[in-house]
């Protein structure tokens, strides 16, 4: 597998799901932490990208 | 399904100081394994499959396992991080996986998923130290 933005999402679900899991106690609270972290590191990443799309390195 | 994982559902417990250290023992050596001891099932069984799995994504896209040198810092960092996983690692150089392709597209990825997979076990070990203690 060679596609940046599919390792990025995979990076990003198993980083949510552990950290929401630490930090919440109830399930739905979890859920509900999990999907927005996961949510803010795909929207980061979309950012971060096109961001440096002018500065080719 | 009750796993009852929550606080809310169980009051805290102090544990001796010994055994406090043997779940923090069991915990990096399996990752989840000191929430289970702790009854936390629900979290616990998360973390068994969540960060053995995610160490062998990082085998899986070529990832490397970083030997401990001092005289490379950043390296000697990598290792540490890398050794946070537990059995996983053990099982991985037992079997001389982990030697890390760098012309790889997804070597810096696997290297990613190997050490993020071993530093996330750290904060579950220091989640699984705290329910031990009595704090949470």
């Amino acid at each position: 597998m060679t596609s940046h933005f599919l390792l990025m999402v995979l990076f990003a679900f198993f980083v949510s799901l552990v950290f929401a899991v630490l930090l919440r106690d109830e399930p739905r609270e979890q859920l509900r932490t999990g999907a927005m972290m996961f949510g803010a590191f795909l929207v980061a990443a979309i950012v971060a990208g096109w961001l440096m799309y002018p500065f080719p390195l | 399904m009750s796993t009852k994982s929550t606080t809310a559902e169980r009051g805290r417990a102090t544990t001796e100081p010994g055994t406090v250290a043997l779940v923090c023992l069991a915990a990096w050596l399996v990752p989840g394994a000191g929430h289970l001891w702790l009854k936390r099932r629900q979290k616990g069984l998360i973390f068994l499959i969540a960060l053995p799995l995610m160490f062998a994504v990082g085998l899986w896209l070529n990832g490397r396992l970083f030997p401990l040198e001092l005289s490379d810092p950043l390296v000697f960092l990598g290792a540490i991080a890398n050794r946070g996983v537990g059995a996983p690692y053990i099982v991985a150089r037992m079997m001389d996986m982990g030697a890390g392709l760098v012309t790889a597209a997804s070597y810096e990825y696997g290297n990613t998923f190997l050490m993020t997979a071993g530093l996330l076990n750290f904060l579950v070990i220091l989640d699984a130290y705290d329910i031990a203690a009595g704090r949470k």
